[in-house]
Order: C-alpha cells, then sequence, then structure tokens
C-alpha cells in the first residue's frame, strides 16, 4: 500500500508589543511570577480589555506579506472554558470574522521546486498564563505574566504532504514574521510554536484520513521528528486494520514519541459568541497603507538584488537572504563595513556557518558579530593573513581571544608579503636542493610544487603564496 | 421546551457549578419555563436580519502600544485565598 | 438635614451654613437609625466618609464660597452601588462569592466622583450581581421599601432607591442592565437615569451583561440627576465601549439651553416644541390599571405644558423580555467565570481538585437566581442551541431597536409607565421566576437599543408611587432631564415624603 501524508500546521506568533493585546502591562519575557500580570490580565471583577492598536498593524502587516484578505471589520469573540491559567474562564479569540483571511506564501522544496502552500485564516487571541506543576508536591502554582500576550494564529490549508515539508513552510513562516518585525521567533522562550495537523491517506484518495493534533511543538527538529513518528504510528494501525483515533497528542522529545494527551471527559463546548466587551474592529485603507509603507525589503527581493546586483550565486543569495538575521549580519558586513560581497558571503557561508552549526547556535548568538567578521575579512582582502590562516584566526576569535588583529598578533600569524624575505627564503631552498632545479629546468615543471612547499615550510606557512608563487617561477626559470 | 434533570447536569458541568440532585430538579423546572418564554423569539420574522451584538455604536476604540502598568503584585494578591511566592496556588493538575 | 437636594445641600456648603462633616455625621446616624428596618446598605464607611467630609470642609473652606459654581459635588455625600469596585472597601455584588472583597482598584465612576470632592457614606445592597427585579436576591438580605416596608424597593439596585427615599443621602449610583434603575426609582418615588449605552464608564462596574449594562443615578429629583451624572459622563480609555462623544451641561440644560428641540422654559408652555410619542404596546393587558390611569394623567400635563402627544407604534415590544432573557444569561454565563475561587472571592473549604473546587465554590458563592441565569445562559450559548436562541435574540434585537428609529423619525421622546405595577409585597413572585422577569416589560427595551431612559414620580395608587417613564434618542439625555424637570415644576410626587421617613 502507497500511503501519503496530509499536514497543516497552526502556528502561534507571539507578536512582538511592548505591551499585551487588552491591557497596559509589559510582555518581556523572563519577570518573576505574577508582576507582569495587571488587573486585566487577572480578570479582576469590573475590569475590562481595551485592543492594543499595534497588533492590528502586526496582523496586517502578516496579511500584506502573505496575499491576504484583510478582514476590514474583524470581531472578538469569547471562547469559554475553565482552567487555572485562564483567569477570565475565556480566551478572546477570534471566530467569525478573523483580521486575516485566505493567503498563501511559496516554498522552495529541498529539489529547487517551487510550491504555494495555502494560509486558511489568520486571528489575534490572547495567550494564556503558566501552569507550574514542579514547584509544589500538592499543588499546581500558577503564574499569569503571560496572561494577556498577543498571538497571531496562523492556520494552513493541508497543504503539505511530508515532515521535510512542512518543516520548510513552518521556517518560511518564521523568516516571514521576523523579517515584518512582528515576532522575534524565538522558539526555545515559546513565541513561536507549532501544532501540526497529521494524517494519513492512500495514494489517490480524496477524502482526508482522520487526523491527529500534535500540540506545542517548539523548535524545527522536534517538529519534524514529531510527524514522521505520527505518520509511522498511523502507517501501522492502518496497516494491521486499526483506526485512527481523532485526538490531541504531544511530542515528548526525550523519548521522540507522541503521546496521547489525558482525553478530557467532556467534549469541548466552547460558547464562541461576540465578545460583548469589545466592538468590532475597523480597518481601513489609510492604516493598510501605513503598513504597506512600514515594511522592509522581503527575502525574494533581496535575493533577486544580491545576485543582479552583488553578483552572488543563486543559492548564496537565497540563504543568506531567507533569514532576517543573516541578512542583516551580510548586509552589515557590506554596508557599514563595505567588505566586498563575494568574500563575505564565501566566508559567512562557510566558515561562519560551520562553527555556528557545530555549536548549534543562531547566528544573533555568534560569539563573532558581524562587525568583528569584518575585521577577520579587511585581514584577508589585505592579504595579511592566507585564507587558510584566516580559519585559525576566526578559531581563535571563536573561543575569545579577540578581534582579528588582537588574534594575528598574538599569535604571530601575519603573513609574509615583504620581497625580499621571500626572495631569501627561496634561494636557501633552490640552493639547498640543486637537482631539483636542474630537473625543473629541464622541464620537469611539475616540481614547482615541491618548491612551493618548500618555501611555504621555512617560512611557517606565512608566505603569502601569490607573492611566492611569482616569485619562485621567476628564479626557477632564471 | 422541557429540560431534563440529566440535560441540567451536563449545563452545569460546563458552567462549573457543583450542583446536588434537589437543585437539578429545581433548575430543570426553573430553565424549562424560563425557555418557554424565551421560545417566543419565534414568532419573530427574522429572515435576512443582521443580529446586533452591541447598541447604538460601530466601531471600537483602540490604545496605543506603551506599557502604563506598574508591579502591583503584593496588592493585587491580598485577595488571593490561597497564594505562595508569588504563585497563585489550586489544587495539584495531573497534566 | 436629609430632606434637602443636592442642590440645596450644594448652596449650604458653599456658604458655610453647614459642614460637610455636619451633614456627614448626621446621615450616617440616621443610616443608623433606619437600617434595622430598611437593610439598603451592605457596608456603611463611617471612618471613611467623615475623612473625605473633614477633607471637603477644608477644600470648600480654601474655595470661599465659589464651590458651588465650579465643583457643585463638593462635600456632598452620596451612596453607591456595591457593583462599583471602591478601594479599601468591601465590594461584594451583593454575593457571597465576593463576602471577603475588598478591590484593590477604584471603579472610573468612583474615581471622577470622588475627584469631585463627594463624601461616600458607604455601599448599597442590591440583588446579586444585579439580577433581579425586587433586591430579594441578595446574600445580604432583602431590602424594605420605605413607603411600605414589606413591600420590595425593586431592583436590582433596590438598596440604592431604598437609600435615597430614606433620606440616607441625596443622590447614590445605580446600574440598569434590564430597568435595575428606572424600576427601584419608580418603586421608591424616585428620579432614576439610565444615560445611553457607552455614556458612563463600565471599568469598575461589575459586569452582568456588558452589552446592556450602564451606570446611571437615582435622586429625589431629575435636576440632583443632572448634578450627579456629569462628572460620572463621558469617554474613558479604560473602556473602549464608553463613547467619545463631548458631554453636554445637564445642568444648565435644566434651563433648555443646548437642546436640540428649541424651548422657551421661562413661558408657561416649556414643552412647546417637544414632540411626545404614547406607544399602544405600553398600555397592554400587562398594566395595572390605576397605574395606567396615573401615567395618562402625567401625558396629559406633559401635553399642558406644550408637548404634542403622538401616536407611535413598537410593534416588537412584545419580544424585548424573550430577547432579553436570552442574551442578558448568555453574557452573563460568561461574565461570571472569572469567579472561579482561584484569585479573589469564596473558595470552599478544603477542595479535593481542581474540579471540585471549581464546582464546591462556584456552587457555595452564587445565590440561586445566579445560577440559574447561569444555567440559561450556558444553555443558550451551547452547541445545537447557539442559533436558535442567541442568535435569534440578537437579530430580534435589531428588529426591536429598528423599532425605536423609526419611531425618532417622529418624536423626540417617548413616554410611558416604568413598571407594569407598583412595588408588590415581598416574597409574592419568588416562587416564579418568570413572573418575575415580566416585571421589565416595559424598561428592557432601553437596554436592548442602548437608548437613554428616565423615570420619575408621577402619582400614588394605594399609596405607592407610580413611575412615569421617558426614553429618548441617543444622547439625548439632556432632553430627558429637561421634561423631566419641567414636569416636576408643575407636580409635586417626587417632594412627597414616605410616612416614617419624612
Ligand atoms: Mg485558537
Ligand atoms: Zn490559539
Amino acid at each position: 500500500m502507497e500511503w501519503e501524508t496530509v499536514i497543516g500546521l497552526e502556528i502561534h506568533a507571539q507578536l512582538a508589543t511592548q505591551s499585551k493585546i487588552f491591557s497596559a502591562a509589559a510582555t518581556a519575557f523572563g519577570a518573576e511570577q505574577n508582576r507582569q500580570a495587571c488587573a486585566v490580565d487577572l480578570a479582576l471583577p469590573g475590569v475590562l480589555p481595551v485592543v492594543n492598536r499595534e497588533v492590528l498593524a502586526m496582523a496586517v502587516r502578516f496579511a500584506l506579506v502573505t496575499d491576504a484578505e484583510i478582514g476590514r471589520h474583524s470581531v472578538f469573540a469569547r471562547k469559554n472554558y475553565f482552567y487555572p491559567d485562564l483567569p477570565k474562564g475565556y480566551q478572546i479569540s477570534q471566530m467569525n470574522h478573523p483580521i486575516v483571511g485566505t493567503g498563501s506564501v511559496e516554498i522552495v522544496l529541498g529539489d529547487g521546486q517551487r510550491k504555494t502552500i495555502g494560509i486558511t485564516r489568520a486571528h489575534l487571541e490572547e495567550d494564556a498564563g503558566k501552569s507550574v506543576h514542579d514547584e509544589y508536591s500538592d499543588f499546581t502554582a500558577i503564574d499569569l505574566n503571560r496572561a494577556g500576550t498577543p498571538l497571531l494564529e496562523i492556520v494552513s490549508e493541508p497543504d503539505m504532504r511530508s515532515a521535510q515539508e512542512a518543516v520548510t513552510y513552518a521556517k518560511r513562516v518564521h523568516s516571514l514574521v521576523r523579517y515584518i518585525g512582528i515576532c522575534d521567533g524565538n522558539m526555545q522562550e515559546g513565541s513561536f510554536r507549532c501544532d501540526a495537523n497529521v494524517s494519513i491517506r492512500l495514494k489517490g484518495d480524496e477524502k482526508l484520513g482522520t487526523r491527529a493534533e500534535i500540540k506545542n511543538v517548539n523548535s524545527f527538529r522536534f517538529l519534524e521528528r514529531a510527524i514522521e513518528f505520527e505518520v509511522e504510528r498511523q502507517r501501522e494501525i492502518l496497516e494491521s486494520g486499526g483506526e485512527v483515533v481523532q485526538e490531541t497528542r504531544l511530542y515528548d522529545a526525550d523519548r521522540d514519541e507522541t503521546r496521547s494527551m489525558r482525553s478530557k471527559e467532556d467534549a469541548n463546548d466552547y460558547r464562541y459568541f461576540p465578545d460583548p466587551d469589545l466592538l468590532p474592529v475597523e480597518i481601513d485603507d489609510a492604516f493598510i497603507d501605513a503598513q504597506r509603507a512600514s515594511l522592509p525589503e522581503l527575502p525574494e527581493v533581496k535575493t533577486a538584488r544580491y545576485i543582479s546586483e552583488l553578483g552572488l550565486a543563486d543559492k548564496d543569495a537565497i540563504t543568506l537572504a531567507a533569514d532576517k538575521s543573516t541578512a542583516d549580519y551580510f548586509e552589515s558586513l557590506i554596508g557599514a563595513h563595505a567588505m566586498p560581497a563575494k568574500l563575505s558571503a564565501n566566508w559567512m557561508l562557510g566558515e561562519l556557518f560551520a562553527r555556528l552549526n557545530r555549536d548549534q547556535l543562531d547566528i544573533d548568538d555568534s560569539p563573532v558579530d558581524a562587525t568583528a567578521f569584518a575585521g577577520l575579512i579587511a585581514r584577508i582582502e589585505d592579504n595579511t593573513v592566507s585564507g587558510k590562516t584566516a580559519k585559525q584566526v576566526l578559531d581563535g576569535m571563536w573561543d575569545g581571544k579577540g578581534s582579528a588583529d588582537d588574534v594575528i598578533k598574538a599569535e604571530g600569524l601575519q603573513q609574509i608579503t615583504d620581497t625580499s624575505a621571500i626572495e631569501a627564503m627561496i634561494d636557501e631552498v633552490i640552493a639547498a636542493n640543486p637537482s631539483q632545479v636542474a630537473e625543473y629546468r629541464a622541464g620537469k615543471e611539475k616540481l614547482l610544487g615541491f618548491f612551493v612547499g618548500a618555501v611555504m615550510k621555512a617560512s611557517a606557512g606565512k608566505a603569502n603564496p601569490g607573492q611566492l608563487n611569482q616569485i619562485l617561477k621567476n628564479k626557477l626559470s632564471g | 421546551m422541557s429540560i431534563k434533570p440529566d440535560e441540567v447536569r451536563n449545563i452545569a458541568h460546563l458552567a462549573r457549578l457543583g450542583l446536588d440532585e434537589s437543585q437539578l430538579s429545581e433548575f430543570s423546572d426553573d430553565l424549562s419555563r424560563t425557555l418557554d418564554l424565551v421560545d417566543q423569539l419565534n414568532q419573530a420574522n427574522t429572515d435576512s436580519v443582521e443580529p446586533l451584538a452591541n447598541p447604538g455604536q460601530c466601531s471600537a476604540r483602540l490604545r496605543d502600544d506603551v506599557v502604563a502598568e506598574t508591579d502591583q503584585r503584593e496588592k493585587l494578591q491580598t485577595v488571593a485565598p490561597n497564594v505562595d511566592n508569588g504563585f497563585y496556588l489550586v489544587p495539584r493538575v495531573i497534566e | 438635614m436629609h430632606q434637602h437636594t443636592l442642590k440645596e445641600l450644594s448652596v449650604l456648603l458653599d456658604k458655610k451654613e453647614i459642614s460637610s462633616t455636619e451633614v456627614t455625621q448626621a446621615l450616617l446616624e440616621r443610616i443608623e437609625t433606619h437600617e434595622p428596618t430598611l437593610n439598603a446598605m451592605i457596608t456603611v464607611d463611617n471612618d471613611g466618609a467623615l475623612e473625605a467630609a473633614k477633607h471637603a470642609d477644608a477644600a470648600i473652606n480654601e474655595l470661599g464660597g465659589t464651590a458651588s459654581a465650579g465643583k457643585p459635588l463638593l462635600g456632598v455625600p452620596l451612596i453607591h452601588k456595591d457593583i462599583f469596585c471602591t478601594e479599601g472597601v468591601l465590594t461584594t455584588c451583593a454575593s457571597h462569592m465576593l463576602h471577603n472583597f475588598k478591590s484593590p482598584y477604584d471603579a472610573t465612576v468612583v474615581e471622577r466622583l470622588r475627584a469631585q470632592g463627594t463624601v461616600m457614606l458607604g455601599k448599597a445592597n442590591m440583588d446579586e450581581f444585579a439580577m433581579g427585579s425586587s433586591n430579594e436576591n441578595s446574600h445580604f438580605g432583602a431590602v424594605g421599601n420605605p413607603w411600605q416596608t414589606d413591600r420590595v424597593p425593586g431592583g436590582s439596585s433596590g438598596g440604592s432607591a431604598a437609600a435615597v427615599a430614606a433620606g440616607y443621602a441625596p443622590v447614590a449610583t445605580g446600574t440598569d442592565t434590564g430597568g435595575s434603575i428606572r424600576q427601584p426609582a419608580a418603586f421608591c418615588g424616585l428620579s432614576g437615569i439610565k444615560p445611553t449605552y457607552g455614556r458612563v464608564s463600565r471599568y469598575g462596574m461589575i459586569a452582568f451583561a456588558s452589552s446592556l449594562d450602564q451606570g446611571g443615578v437615582l435622586a429625589r429629583s431629575a435636576e440632583d440627576c443632572a448634578y450627579l451624572l456629569g462628572p460620572m459622563s463621558g469617554v474613558d480609555p479604560r473602556d473602549s465601549t464608553s463613547v467619545d462623544q463631548p458631554v453636554d451641561d445637564f445642568v444648565t440644560a435644566l434651563d433648555g439651553s443646548g437642546l436640540s428641540v428649541t424651548v422657551d422654559s421661562s413661558g408657561d408652555a416649556p414643552l412647546n416644541g417637544v414632540r411626545i410619542g404614547v406607544a399602544a404596546e405600553y398600555f397592554s393587558d400587562g398594566l395595572d390599571k390605576a397605574v395606567a390611569t396615573e401615567v395618562r394623567q402625567a401625558i396629559s400635563k406633559l401635553e399642558s405644558l406644550g408637548a404634542s402627544i403622538v401616536e407611535i407604534s413598537l410593534p416588537n415590544q412584545h419580544l424585548c423580555i424573550p430577547a432579553y432573557y436570552a442574551i442578558a444569561p448568555a453574557e452573563c454565563s460568561s461574565n461570571l467565570s472569572r469567579f472561579d475561587g482561584v484569585r479573589y472571592g469564596h473558595r470552599c473549604e478544603s477542595p479535593v481538585d481542581l474540579e471540585d473546587l471549581y464546582k464546591r465554590s462556584r456552587d457555595e458563592g452564587f445565590g440561586r437566581e445566579v445560577k440559574r441565569r447561569i444555567l440559561i445562559g450556558t444553555y443558550v450559548l451551547s452547541a445545537g442551541y447557539y442559533d436558535a436562541y442567541y442568535l435569534k435574540a440578537q437579530k430580534t434585537r435589531r428588529l426591536i431597536s429598528d423599532d425605536f428609529a423609526e419611531a425618532f423619525k417622529s418624536v423626540d421622546m417617548i413616554a410611558g409607565p416604568a413598571t407594569p405595577t407598583t412595588a408588590f409585597a415581598r416574597g409574592s413572585k419568588t416562587a416564579d421566576p418568570v413572573s418575575m422577569y415580566l416585571n421589565d416589560l416595559y424598561t428592557v427595551s432601553a437596554n436592548l437599543s442602548g437608548l437613554p431612559a428616565m423615570s420619575i414620580p408621577c402619582g400614588f395608587a394605594d399609596g405607592l408611587p407610580v413611575g412615569l417613564q421617558l426614553v429618548s434618542n441617543y444622547f439625548k439625555e439632556s432632553e430627558l432631564l429637561y421634561v423631566s424637570h419641567q414636569f416636576q415644576q408643575i407636580d409635586d410626587s417626587h417632594q412627597q415624603r414616605p410616612r416614617g421617613f419624612e
């Protein structure tokens, strides 16, 4: 039997506002429990929500970059259920009239093919607080700092056919929301969380299979593994004649498996209805135009510019432009620090990325920032160090030994470019190897490598390779 | 419209009201009578009528994205039934 | 001391013929005397009141006789319905759920009236969470009507009404979701105004049904209503449903200035130019005959003041109560979910688990009428019933509102009875919730459509006050107050005092 995987994602992007969606309390991460929960967040008797204008602006920006319909008349609704981290006994969300309607994003698959993933809708809602279970043995402790933090819930169509596609789409959305400055994308802090609806069906079937919803996955790697595990689980069930149960599952990263969340004894009946404390929000042309004007250059445009203006290879341009921080880093190198584009791109994509990957670091957390990295590129560019030595310099910088110049100086890595010094070393090598010189002059030009190696060795690797070659050739032929 | 005590029990659960048997039967009576009253709405022809959720007004006033609340934890928790170390405490919830 | 109107007190205080401390002291004593009979108060704040009076007296001294012009409420005592949050003073909403709740913040209305230098004597009894029409649904006991103490004062602002009628204070705040200011005003012989939805901030006013609730005033005259309503009104950044529109000067409007109809208050036909609609639907079977007679006579008096009486129709009037009893409970079921025993309010003893904590705290904390409405509301919003009940009611609400829009094309104001009967005997309707609900027959339509409405005393039936209701178009509170004030120049119903409380 050949199975087809069908995946849809719901992404909760925490909007990067200063204050909460319905109150003037701060949204900053990491405050002590309940110090950022004001009367409105705590749902004290008599308090009322007031919508933060900026969340609407951010949602509109998202609509603009996903070619989505903008809900000109959007309505906040109450989703009613009891939970201790939900102070009002309802979550304010949007149901029938979301602020972002149908849209789409394009992703580039591994084989270079492009695919359009539909966005069903994106709506604004408030986050809940946090239940802490490991602080007390008899109690669950409630911290409401996060209650009321603005979220944009981005719901995709079930358009993805593999875990890889799902991850590519999630990364694409992640890149977009960071580009337009509406979400910091920090997955460890929960600013960007994915729920995956996963089902499988026999290839050729029109009807969707029963899906399981995997909740709150907070890394791309886990997302991929959770989906792969889930697909396998469903395949085994179906192939052994069983039925998939529609349910919510959690991904356990430690055990690399998904498992069912304790099924709630009652079916949820959320009793959505328009929040009578909040009038409908009207979005006019002027508001939309202002948001359009505030949009930054987007990845596609950047990529095209990198190729046409900077002469970068397609693949390099795509990689550099895909992530906002990477593009910012690159543009800082070639802009503020005026480094050559191709050289900068090669060194970023090669040596910098290799080290970031090795240490599993985001570029924002790189121990070598753009200014420091530009210092290294400058020394490569002006021949102070060879490419090979530069890697050694970068290692030193990575380990906190200071700037490129500091490391070069401290470790004596400066390239020898003094012609007379190189000549002296060449003369010594020529004098020490008369038979090889004779052979070379007789036509065995392959021996050039032998001489280069010998001189390089004599210079402890520091002789400028270009100069060395040039002078050596002259002397040998002479 | 007649609401049976069992149905009241389901609604009461949604509303997290712990009602005993006698309350269930009392409320089943009250609710049935109230819903009979509400059922008079069927006399209205509301085809193609837009629902009205908020009277007399059109759109929301918004606020600027400014942090204006300061930490009032101690004051706000003076009215709480069970707090410790700044946390609100509830019976342990098994996840 | 207790017979002075707010306006009279304001002048006397300013002239220093009396001090705020003296008035406050006298009223606190009066409250103490009559509370055993009336039970109109949940909390009396003796110390806070005397402290505020002292400050007011100092401020009056400083202003030296100019206060009544600029700050007419300075030193004036008042009572807040116990639905308004008052920092540091118990705010219970007449519920066991909040029996221990000292609000950590002030409602906007409370804050604004405090800023005017008013002196809060305490918090008035009410129906629990404002659900009721008789003030019999209070965790702190029923309230007596000063006119006949075995009768109900109306509800839900029954404590506010009884307190003002008994001379505890010249004015009190109230809230009106389906008639909760106007019905008790009618039962207790007071003037009560529910302004346009959005005119007065709801911030800090504990919500019953958010799209219907509106704060307002109970007083002994329309004039006093005007004095108190002004500072309470106006946009509030903390309530996004409050309306950003200038507030009329309600006091100068009493003389006819600033109205959208042109009138001449100095002549003998001050209502000349005012078109008053009378709807046949308001004089149907449900209306007590004696009440109907008084109301019709009042309408004749309005005509004698120059108003033109126009027959109008409100064809969906009979659907108001059915619509209201789907919408108000739906909103209340959700609004009252926050009372869960976690962050404030009543928590049951030793909950075994979370569900037990919720269910027992809420069962113990809420009274029967509140539970009843939470259940109805939960039901009408639940899957399968939403369209048939909640949505149907919201559509009907549109029809009801459209009826008024149509009527206001030809009239400035609509007059009719405030209540179907006069104050009924305590206990006479408690067994049948539906018969109780019918008390709001004439008042709920103004809430459903958000219109301003007022009840003023217009006579007596069997010794009990009868209320005339006036409903005007959005933000025409000034016109309601003007017409009521003019009526009170030729009718003395509002000056009658209940026996034993003269
Ligand atoms: Mg949601
Ligand atoms: Zn969500």
